[in-house]
């Protein structure tokens, strides 16, 4: 199977026009744009990292049982080393002493690499308004999609991402991938300003 | 259990016998502590050491007091020990580690939150908050929400501008008090849940 990349902007049907494509004959030809492609890809392939740290990660781990069955969106393969993954899954109460490592663990995910926070703690700080925790992991590390509930139901964590994968599907990668690496300190404070 | 107790105030006449709801209680002189917790174990069959915290007073003095819980499994009683720190401004008092080896951590816990100095302590580090923290959380002084002071890593407060804020306290209370009946003192009897864009409601 041949792909043909091309910009976003450009009418697909020129191309098709150009190479005299015509499916009875060359059936194994696709025309499509680079972003489709590595999006596609991307968003079948979310290798998910748990960084339980409470409750949440109860239900994450239901998510990964045979009933709720995340393989089913192909998001199975948790992965317990930074290196493999590049989504993780903040499944509990960020203390303080506890934010430095998963702002580590962050940093030695590869790009590209998401981030939900599930369930109240981790999105806000949750009931715990104390002096020990994190108020929100959005502080540390640029937060794609939030969940709420205390705990979230494992149907939440499935939403949430079946809707990462929807975000997935509009990024702009190849421009991101001619760019270099987006710049997560630039993110946080632009979230940090908007709230 | 009354039996129990009594034999221990007759065999240390320092121990006087203090006010309780449930287990025997004592109290201890700084002073005879380590021999009294010794011959606890050695004679009377105390031989588990439950928990090791401490008490507040706030103004009072002596500021803090030290609790121990002891079990006897082959009694099948508890009796509860209480010591009162000297000092009020530096407290300090004798480790009991080399005694019941789970006073360790125990100790660890109540130096980190109370900030009691345990004498002849092994290892004597915080054991939850992280070891550059200033205060001691649980001493009445410190406020619920904290204490701004600096994340723990230096260069991951750098990278996120992120340090330790006082936690929001509006829309609470987020912790019941001590002041009543559970049912007009936990959170929800209490709702406030105003914001700063939603005024307090007048009852």
């Amino acid at each position: 199977m041949d792909f043909i990349f091309v910009d976003r902007e450009t009418d697909i049907s020129m191309h098709t026009d150009k190479i005299g494509y015509d499916s009875k004959i060359e059936s194994e030809l696709i025309v499509t744009k680079a972003d489709a492609v590595i999006n596609w890809i991307r968003k079948h392939s979310v290798w998910p990292m748990p960084m339980g740290l409470a409750c949440c990660a109860i239900e994450l781990m239901a998510v990964g049982a045979s009933r709720f069955d995340i393989s089913r969106f192909g998001m199975e393969v948790m992965r317990f080393s930074p290196r493999q993954a590049d989504c993780m899954i903040v499944s509990g109460t960020v203390t303080y002493k506890m934010a430095e490592v998963v702002r580590r663990i962050y940093d030695q995910m590869a790009e590209p690499k998401w981030v939900v926070a599930m369930g109240a703690c981790a999105s806000t700080g949750g009931m715990y308004r104390s002096y020990a925790t994190l108020q929100g992991v959005d502080n540390i590390v640029p937060v794609d999609i939030y969940i709420s509930g205390c705990p979230p139901r494992p149907e939440a964590l499935l939403d949430a991402m079946m809707r990462l994968q929807d975000k997935i599907a509009n990024e702009q990668s190849s421009k991101t991938l001619l760019s270099g690496n987006r710049s997560e300190s630039a993110e946080i404070t632009a979230a940090k300003e908007g709230r | 259990m009354q039996l129990v107790l009594d034999d221990i105030l007759e065999k240390f006449p320092f121990l006087t016998a203090r006010d309780s709801a449930d287990h025997n209680a004592v109290n201890c002189p700084e002073d005879n502590f380590l021999e009294c917790i010794q011959q606890l174990k050695d004679q009377f069959d105390y031989d588990f050491l439950i928990d090791v915290t401490a008490i507040d007073w706030d103004v009072e003095t002596p500021r803090f007091t030290g609790i121990y819980h002891l079990f006897s499994t082959r009694k099948h009683c508890y009796l509860r020990i209480a010591v009162d720190c000297a000092d009020s401004i530096n407290p300090s008092l004798p480790s009991l580690a080399h005694i019941y080896p789970a006073a360790d951590w125990h100790e660890r816990e109540t130096y980190d939150l109370m900030g009691i100095h345990y004498s002849n302590h092994p290892d004597l580090r915080r054991i939850l908050m992280w070891d550059d923290y200033p205060y001691h959380p649980l001493r009445k002084e410190f406020p619920l929400a904290g204490i701004e002071v600096p994340l723990p890593a230096a260069d991951v407060a750098e990278r996120t501008g992120t340090q330790v804020e006082p936690a929001p306290m509006m829309g609470g209370p987020f912790v019941s008090s001590a002041d009543g009946p559970m049912s007009q003192t936990e959170p929800s009897a209490r709702d406030e849940s105003w914001t700063e864009s939603k005024t307090k409601p007048i009852v």
